[in-house]
């Protein structure tokens, strides 16, 4: 019954499903972090830019932002993000897409946890002399992660199955080899089930594990 | 306990080191600060009593900025307070301050609590910066917690450790804004004492309390306030046995005869 899986590679496409998820990862908490930054600071100007940006970006479905990378910044604006082969080029831009829009989340779970942090603990750093960013780097970030870790996590799931979408520029992940075998096989059902399998295999530990992780990083009161 | 300077000896020990000329707030509508001028000189203890909502908070967090006036000036040796910024944060460095709920930084260890402002702001060398701590743990007598989390002490201790954590910082002058009004009555006591010991060391304190008996010990200075004006100004022996103004007899009638 499994052996036409032997025609394909389905754990090279689902190690670029973790891949883009890693890579998508981590530069969505960067980026999410520095919106987060940017909305609770005392600039007007950047507190503006990350309402907008956030507000604009999380309203708009993950296709068309994927698709977007591809159409607009690559085939017309000719931005390739120094690779030449159409597959190192399709898998940045789909990273790129992630990035862009996991981070809207990733700042918005960040900032319900700032919002955890009491106003007190900001105002004995301030009363030390530190600076906002010291501030924020050293006291109220570190206590705002550790309660948004819960958060996080549901946005990393949430991440690891929008890799999907990056089938819709030809990334050469775990849903377009799905595509790929549906239509080769009469295995609808075989199929569905193995990439839903190989996605919860994924998903459910991460959630484990990180729901573990928010528990012994919580801050007592 | 050992014995840990706190205050800087080579300033000058006369002079004015805190000075509020006519400081107006407002919260909206309400004017809960009206042109209050108040001088505290080097060394000198100052209490500030009177009723609940009549400012005395908020007169005291101005004093680092931690609200903003509307109107007036607020000089600390010699200096205008700077607006924002670095300067700003500079400023708040030489102004401790303790607060009603301790505010101790929860995700780190009491010793932590006390080394990050030596560490981040003074740029002390961190073992250098401990053994300050440890020195100032001691003298407030909470050394043997030094690795336990601020939510594993009562709050007696918290609030020894939040002192502590000031004088790290070596201000020129101490803020206590209600500091024993989260305790327990039993926790009271073991903070009034460091804090007396403070006052006797020559340290500059401005206290906002509701403790009477700290007030006429240590105290040189009784501030009375009430609605936002400065009522009365008298030494705690005056203010107590011989209040002036009616608001003060009236405040102290309540208080007093329990």
């Amino acid at each position: 019954m499994f052996d036409f899986l032997e025609d394909y590679d389905l754990l090279g496409a689902f190690w670029t499903t973790v891949q883009l998820a890693v890579l998508s990862a981590v530069g969505s908490l960067i980026w999410g972090t520095l919106l987060a930054a940017m909305r609770v600071g005392p600039v007007p100007l950047m507190r503006g830019f990350g309402t907008a940006y956030v507000n604009i970006v999380r309203n708009i479905p993950l296709t068309v932002i994927i698709l977007f990378t591809s159409l607009g910044l690559n085939q017309t604006l000719g931005i390739s993000l120094g690779a030449d082969d159409f597959e190192t080029i399709n898998f940045r831009l789909a990273v790129l897409g992630l990035v862009a829009y996991t981070s809207a989340f990733v700042c918005e779970a960040l900032r319900s946890g700032i919002n955890t942090v009491p106003v007190g603990q900001a105002e004995a750093a301030r009363a030390l002399g530190l600076s906002f960013n010291q501030v924020l780097g050293l006291v109220v970030l570190p206590q705002a992660f550790r309660s948004s870790v819960g958060p996080l996590a549901n946005v990393l799931i949430a991440l690891i199955k929008n890799t999907t979408v990056a089938a819709a520029i030809g990334v050469a992940e775990a849903a377009l080899l799905m595509k790929e075998m549906i239509e080769n096989e009469a295995q609808l059902l075989l199929i569905s089930g193995i990439i839903a399998f190989g996605f919860v295999v994924l998903t459910l530990p991460t959630g484990l594990f990180l729901g573990w992780v928010g528990k012994k990083v919580a801050v007592k009161r | 306990m050992t014995e840990v300077s706190v205050a800087k000896e080579d300033e000058a020990a006369t002079g004015d080191l805190v000075v509020l000329k006519s400081v107006n707030k407002h919260f909206g509508a309400l004017h809960v600060l009206q042109d209050i001028d108040l001088t505290i000189a080097r060394g000198e203890v100052v209490v500030v009593i009177g009723p609940s909502g009549s400012g005395k908070s908020t007169l005291c967090r101005t004093i680092n900025r931690l609200e903003t006036i509307d109107s007036g000036s607020i000089t600390i040796d010699g200096k205008p307070l700077p607006a924002e910024g670095k300067a700003l944060a500079k400023l708040r460095a030489d102004v401790g301050m303790v607060f009603q709920s301790f505010n101790l930084f929860a995700h780190k260890t009491v010793l932590e609590n006390v080394t990050l402002g030596q560490v981040k702001v003074r740029k002390k060398d961190k073992k250098e910066a401990e053994e300050r701590a440890r020195a100032l743990l001691d003298r407030v007598g909470v050394a043997a917690q030094a690795d336990k989390y601020p939510a594993q002490l009562s709050g007696g201790q918290q609030q020894r450790v939040a002192i502590a954590r000031a004088l790290a910082m070596e201000p020129k002058v101490m803020l206590f804004d209600e500091p024993t009004s989260a305790l327990d009555p039993e926790m009271i006591n073991e903070v009034l004492e460091v804090m007396q010991q403070l006052a006797r060391d020559g340290m500059t304190m401005i206290v906002v309390t509701h403790e009477m008996g700290f007030a006429r010990s240590a105290a040189n200075r009784v501030v009375f306030m009430a609605d936002g004006r400065i009522v009365e100004q008298a030494t705690p022996d005056q203010f107590f046995s011989n209040p002036r103004s009616d608001r003060a007899k009236d405040f102290l009638s309540k208080i007093l005869h329990h």
